[in-house]
This record gives C-alpha cells, structure tokens and sequence, in this order.
C-alpha cells in the first residue's frame, strides 16, 4: 500500500494527464456515425505519428560525425514516422474527399 | 524553452479540435487539416527549439540529417497515399500504422543504453514503449497482409495457448530485466530479445484473425501505436507526445469498440472467438 501511495505521488502529474487525456479522447469521438469509422481511424492514426517527435529528439542527440547502428536507426525512426504522419494524413484526406462526392 | 512548450500546448489542443471535428460529416476534411497543422508546428518546433539538458540545441548537420530523412519519409508517404487504388486503402492504413509502431519500437530500443536504472517508472515507460510498438508493427503488418491478400489464416486450438505463453514469457522478461538491477549495458542481450518476444506476439496475435474482422484489429492495434508513442512522451517529458498518444489510445480503443457494435461483435468475439470459429461464423 504505502509502496502504491508513493508511486502514485512521484507520477501524480503523468497520471492525472493521462486520466484527462483518456477521458478526453473517449468524450471527443463518442457520438460518431459509422459512415466515419474509417477516416476517424486513419486520421487517428496519423495523430499517433507524434512518435516523430520523438525520433527528430532521438537523431538530434546522435554523434553525426560518425556513421553508428543509432544514427541509422534513429533515422529509420524519423523515417518511419515521417510515412505515418504524411502518409495518414493524406490518405484521410483521399478518404474523405470520396465519402464528399459520394454524398453529392 | 517555454515557447517550445507553449508549441506543444498548441498542438495538443489542435489534436483534440481536430478530432473532434473528424467525428461530423461536414467539419471532417477540415478536421483532419488542423490536426495535420498541429503535428507540422510540433515538428518544426522540436527541430528548432528542442534543447539537450545541457542546453545545446540540436547541431545543424544533425538538422540536415532530420531534414533529408523527414523529406525522403513525405515524399514517400505523399505518393504512395496519392497513387493507390481507392480499393487498397485499408491495407495501406494498416501499412503506416505499422510504420509508426516501428518507429515507436526504434525511439524505444535507443533510449534503452541511456536509462537511468534507478528510475523505475522511466525504465518501466522505454521497456513497455518497446514492447507495445513492436507488436503493433508486426500486427498491422500481418493485417496489411491479409488485406492484401499476401497472408491467409492460420488457426489451431493449440495457438491460443502459445499465444498466452509467449505474452506472459514476454512481460517476464520485461519485469525481470526492471527489477534485476543491472547496467542498461548487461541488459543489451534482453532488449534485443524483448523486442523480438514482442514482434513474434504481434504476428501470432493477428495470424488467426478472419479477413473480415481486419478493420477492427486496425483500429486496435492502431490505439497501440497511439499508446506506444505516449510512453515515448514519457521518455522525454513531452508533452505533445504524452497527450496526442493517450488521446488516440482512448480514442481508438473507443473506435474499436464502436465498430465491433457496428458490426454486431463483441470485441472478445473477434479476438477469442477467431481461435474457435471458422470462417462460417464470421458475420
């Protein structure tokens, strides 16, 4: 008990973000119709592409004066997050534009 | 320093504002514009403003390093999304979930050498960030595959139990290597082998799923995507990142669910009843 206490203490701020977020994400889609399954699914995850972020963080601290396994796979990283951020966001864009003429 | 976090305050927001008008017909497009404006500003600003705890920003032929892999990953993404049959779409949604998995699994297994032992809960946030980004890009691998029609299924009784057994093995391992109080350097040979544990659960985890029942894992393992990149954020204390990936983690569990009811499953029924069901009972 006294152990959990102290976890939760040390990460309060982290849980509570995570509490808000989780209930944030849940009150935000809540009430879409099915027609958008889809795209909200694409456009989600072309959000979850923020892991790029992370990847631009990861490459900045690299040693680029020398060729080593993290400077290449840190931009395979960037890389990778690139395809999902660029990509998700055009392909729910495609998508949508259909669904618009669809509905014309 | 604060303008950064000021940035990322925007791009939270604009995350949220986005999806919300995601989920209305008529503001969706618009919707999905604004929360494309809010990854941009992130990653500009990360790029120019991010400082190291030393306080040295990052070096220039580091910028040109990111700046080349960012254009290569556009250029890519862009023609891709743009040339590819109206048909293929499914898949390719699936392809570049995958895709941010790995990177999430990348960020992850790089930040491994610079933990902080001691740290339990930073260690804890870099092994599950691992783990969660592997499985879903080797899951929504398998599911681009079957989309696609490259994979078929495969299923036997005896695949739910190895699938149980590899994901306790899995968080074993994880567990053991947190508490074992060794060097991140000892523990090389365990991260190497947590991430293939994981990748292996991802493959064996969407094998036995139906075709029919592939946009629901989707949506899924697209929330472990969004999951994965938040413990990322935890990594580095970022909050965009912290925030846009819980949002997609409730939000797609959410979505998951909302399908599963729209095609009138439970979710437990798509994943556990595809062990015992044949294609005859897929809906």
């Amino acid at each position: 008990m006294e152990a959990i206490l102290q976890f939760f203490f040390t990460y309060k701020e982290a849980i509570f973000i995570i509490a808000l977020s989780v209930f944030l994400g849940i009150e935000v889609i809540s009430n879409v119709p099915s027609v958008l399954h889809t795209p909200l699914m694409s456009g989600a995850n072309a959000i979850s592409g923020v892991i790029i972020i992370g990847g631009i963080i990861l490459v900045g601290h690299a040693d680029a004066s020398r060729l080593s396994l993290e400077l290449v796979l840190g931009i395979l990283a960037v890389i990778f997050g690139t395809l999902n951020v660029v990509g998700g966001f055009v392909v729910t864009d495609r998508m949508l534009e259909m669904f618009k003429k669809k509905k014309k | 320093e604060t303008l950064l976090e000021l940035s990322y305050l925007v791009a939270a927001l604009l995350f949220v504002f986005g999806l919300k008008l995601l989920s209305h017909p008529e503001t969706a497009r618009r919707g999905n514009l604004w929360a494309a404006g809010g990854m941009f500003l992130g990653m500009l600003t990360t790029l120019l403003l991010h400082k190291t705890d030393s306080g040295t920003p990052i070096p220039m032929a580091n910028v040109w390093i990111i700046l080349a892999a960012i254009g290569v990953g556009s250029v890519v993404g862009w023609i891709v999304a743009r040339k590819i049959k109206m048909t293929a779409m499914p898949q390719l949604v699936s392809f570049y979930n995958a895709t941010g998995g790995a990177a999430s699994m990348l960020v992850a297994l790089l930040e491994f050498p610079n933990a902080n032992m001691s740290n339990k809960g930073s260690v804890l946030v870099t092994l599950l960030g691992m783990i969660i980004g592997a499985v879903a890009f080797s899951g929504s691998m398998i599911a681009y595959g079957k989309l696609d029609g490259k994979v078929g299924d495969i299923r036997s009784g005896l695949m739910k139990y190895v699938n149980i057994l590899l994901m306790l093995v899995t968080f074993g391992l994880a567990i053991w290597m947190l508490f074992s109080g060794q060097t991140p350097a000892d523990l090389n040979w365990a991260i190497y082998l947590l991430m293939v544990l994981s990748l292996l659960y991802g493959v064996l985890f969407v094998m036995p799923i139906g075709g029919a029942d592939m946009p629901v894992v989707i949506s899924l393992l697209n929330s472990f995507t969004g999951i994965a990149a938040a413990m990322a954020g935890f990594i580095y204390h970022n909050q965009a990142m912290i925030l846009g990936g819980i949002l997609v983690g409730a939000a797609g569990t959410i979505l998951t669910v909302l399908m599963c009811r729209a095609m009138n499953r439970s979710l437990l029924n798509v994943i556990i009843g595809a062990f015992g069901g044949g294609p005859s009972s897929a809906a």
